[in-house]
């Protein structure tokens, strides 16, 4: 031990000093170097990245793009200390939750005039404004999209004789609790099953089906104002959840604390007949699915009245870093990955919806299997999100919203306490926010 | 021991039992998380989505480990890992030992508040330090480097290596080290001839400790390291997790089950050196 321990130090200090050095980012020729932080995670999606990413190098010979894989598990924390500290990449992957607080922190550039018109037109108004806040300002790209759809075992739900629903013709609310209770036999089957490990922001999101938002917006003379409310229409989704789980029992109580991908065995089981998902989960469901198993996507339920056909959704975006000292260069490489054909790509590669219309036209994205075709009818009903833009909004969801959505959701509480905890609880951190 | 009557010798062969019985039990229980592991990592995605999970996978493949080794530089990541782990566990014991042998045998105020301060550092948690360190790091063109990685690692090792090595060198008789001085060695010579060989139970324990430390670190690694052919292992298995805590769970477990061997393998090469019993019949009285 005596000779091997000096031995080995020798060794593996002499072998990081050669690592070390290997690295070098210098570049004398003039080109310039930039960091994609790319959150891709699935296979093909980061293939699709690599490779976009390649055909640019080999196409720009001034702007060099180097692929820096991040990961969604840590995302925020990374960032914030690269901003802080000074090292932060030109161009960040990121979702449109994030870009709040880091667009009123000064760390992302504007992006309003430094992209083609091309682009400003392909993706819609309404995808814009999850990234345009502080004053018409454009943090970020909103390229790529997720619904929530319903999964259904095809044939438990033929059986029951409910109607199918369809994008034109979704479920109302009201629908979708009679067959749940149709597609329910107690001890044996629940007719869906809530996965409510992250319950606020589907509470919030699905608000907006029955003509709720959560979130108001007032416009003062220090700017926009947010303010917590919980009304009939914000609430009637979460109202719903509680009484399916809690009353009528079509949902399991132990689904409650599950991820997404906890509800499968079950659903794969015949142990629930549907479950609400992210529109990406069609692809664990299509390599994790048994032999002979038949599954469909439908869209989500809406309310009854006008108009409350809609959810919210968190864009995926690219940002420039206010940092960057080569912002045009940046913003030229995100116009070249939000071209309609690169957009359908990426989109494909992770089992999601490219924003821009042209992209969503693809052929690929359009085919009835693996309920693609429902995604796109649905793409019409996404709205951004109504947490997007509101400041202390993480605050609010950690502090407030998931411990008393898990309490009221769990039956421990009454909807008359959720509300006050949301509302008055809520709005005190939000002001402190805005003051 | 055969005079004993055979109610005795019954009862004391029920307690053996009851003690392996319950050390199973204890073992089952640490082994599982692992076992677990191993087993997922041979699944298919199929298998992975019943309800009814298997023990022993049905159609045993080593696709996961392929996928793994296909996504992410796994590889790389475990060699820069190794580094970063290796080195920081040798030059934080190399520092701690001697520290720890003048601490304990040179007592005065200075050495107390010393080591009272090494304990106070250890209260620091990482969300505090990392800003500053980023930036102290930066200024010397450290980040973004494993050398930086490693000079973290050492200063985050040292208070605890210190702290444990100090147990362990008050535990050596002083007055062995005075039987070397009346041969004539000086204090490093007794440091190294006499110390240090009755220390390697402890050292053993602190190489362990550190090493398993450094190779799990994961917070500094994120924030330190930025470009892919630096980051370690424990940085690389997040790449397998997607929004909202999806992951993607055969190649997660193959790349987990391949990030647990190097320190089974430092375990398994160290563990002998761990028993204790050196010092016995050292000195008299």
């Amino acid at each position: 031990m005596k000779r091997v321990l000096p031995a080995a130090l020798a060794t593996l200090l002499a072998t990081t000093l050669l690592t070390s050095c290997a690295g070098g980012e210098g570049d004398d020729s003039g080109t310039v170097t930039l960091d994609y932080y790319s959150l891709a995670w699935q296979k093909e999606s980061v293939a699709a990245n690599k490779a976009l990413v390649a055909r640019w190098n080999k196409t720009h010979k001034a702007v060099k793009v180097r692929y820096v894989q991040g990961s969604w598990d840590n995302v925020h924390d990374q960032l914030l200390t690269s901003f802080e500290g000074g090292e932060a990449p030109d161009i960040i992957h990121d979702d449109a939750s994030d870009l709040t607080d880091f667009a009123y922190g000064g760390y992302l550039a504007d992006l309003s005039k430094l992209l083609p018109g091309e682009l400003r037109s392909d993706i819609p108004r309404t995808s814009w404004d999850s990234t345009t806040m502080n004053g018409g300002k454009v943090y970020g790209v909103p390229f790529l999209q997720e619904p929530r759809v319903i999964i259904a075992n095809k044939k438990l739900l033929e059986r029951s004789g409910a109607r199918i629903p369809t994008a034109g013709k979704p479920w109302t609310w009201d629908e979708f609790e009679k067959v749940s209770r149709r597609l329910t036999r107690p001890g044996k089957r629940f007719g869906t099953v809530w996965t409510m490990k992250e319950p606020v922001k589907q509470s919030v999101n699905l608000s907006l089906s029955t003509g709720g938002k959560v979130f108001t917006k007032k416009r003062t003379d220090d700017g926009t104002k947010n303010a917590v409310r919980f009304d009939r229409a914000d609430s009637a989704v979460s109202r719903l959840i509680n009484r399916q789980v809690n009353k009528d029992r079509t949902a399991p109580r132990s689904g409650l604390g599950m991820g997404g991908s906890d509800a499968l065995p079950g659903f794969f089981a015949g142990k629930y007949a549907t479950v609400p998902l992210n529109f990406s989960f069609r692809q664990q469901v299509q390599q994790q699915a048994p032999d002979g198993f038949e599954w469909t996507v439908l869209p989500m339920p809406r309310g009854e009245g006008p108009g409350q056909n809609a959810q919210g959704v968190v864009p995926q975006t690219l940002s420039v870093a206010q940092e960057s000292e080569h912002k045009q260069a940046a913003a030229d490489f995100i116009a070249y990955m939000s071209r309609p054909e690169h957009m359908a790509e990426l989109a494909k590669g992770d089992w999601i919806l490219p924003t821009g219309k042209k992209a969503l036209k693809d052929p690929e994205i359009n085919k009835k299997k693996d309920g693609w075709r429902t995604g796109v009818a649905t793409a019409k009903t996404l709205r951004p999100s109504p947490a997007l833009g509101v400041r202390g909004y993480a605050e609010w969801s950690d502090k407030i919203a998931t411990p008393a959505f898990q309490r009221y959701y769990n039956g421990d509480t009454s909807h008359t306490a959720l509300s006050d905890s949301l509302v008055h609880d809520g709005n005190l951190i939000l002001n402190r926010y805005q003051r | 021991m055969s005079a004993l009557p055979p109610r005795i010798h019954l009862a004391r062969g029920t307690g053996r039992a009851a003690q392996y019985l319950a050390l199973l039990c204890y073992l089952v229980f640490l082994a599982f998380p692992l076992l677990w592991l191993i087993s997922t990592s041979f699944k298919s995605p199929q298998e992975l989505g019943r309800i009814d999970p298997t023990w022993i996978p049905q159609h045993p493949s080593l696709d996961n480990f392929r996928e793994a080794f296909e996504a992410q530089p796994l590889a790389r990541s475990a060699l820069n890992s190794l580094i970063v782990a290796g080195s920081a566990t040798l030059i934080s014991v190399a520092i701690a030992v001697p520290a720890a042998y003048i601490l304990v045998r040179y007592r005065s105020k200075v050495s107390s508040a010393a080591t009272g301060w090494v304990l106070v550092s250890q209260m620091f948690p990482f969300v505090l330090v990392i800003i500053p360190l980023f930036l102290l790091l930066k200024n010397v063109h450290l980040i973004n480097s494993l050398s930086g990685l490693i000079i973290v690692y050492v200063v985050w090792n040292l208070p605890f290596s210190l702290w444990m090595l100090q147990g362990y060198v008050k535990a050596v008789p002083v007055s062995l080290e005075e039987a070397a001085a009346m041969d004539g060695a000086s204090r490093f010579r007794t440091l190294r001839s006499v110390v240090l060989p009755l220390l390697t139970p402890g050292l053993v324990a602190t190489l362990m400790f550190s090493f398993v430390t450094a190779w799990n670190e994961f917070f500094f690694a994120l924030v330190l390291l930025k470009s892919p052919e630096n980051q370690t292992m424990s940085v690389i298995l997040t790449r397998f997790l997607g929004a909202e805590g999806v992951a993607d769970l055969g190649p997660l477990a193959a790349a987990s089950v391949l990030a647990t061997i190097p320190s089974l393998l430092f375990f398994a090469l160290l563990q002998r050196r761990l028993a204790g019993g050196m010092l016995a019949g050292a000195v008299k009285g």
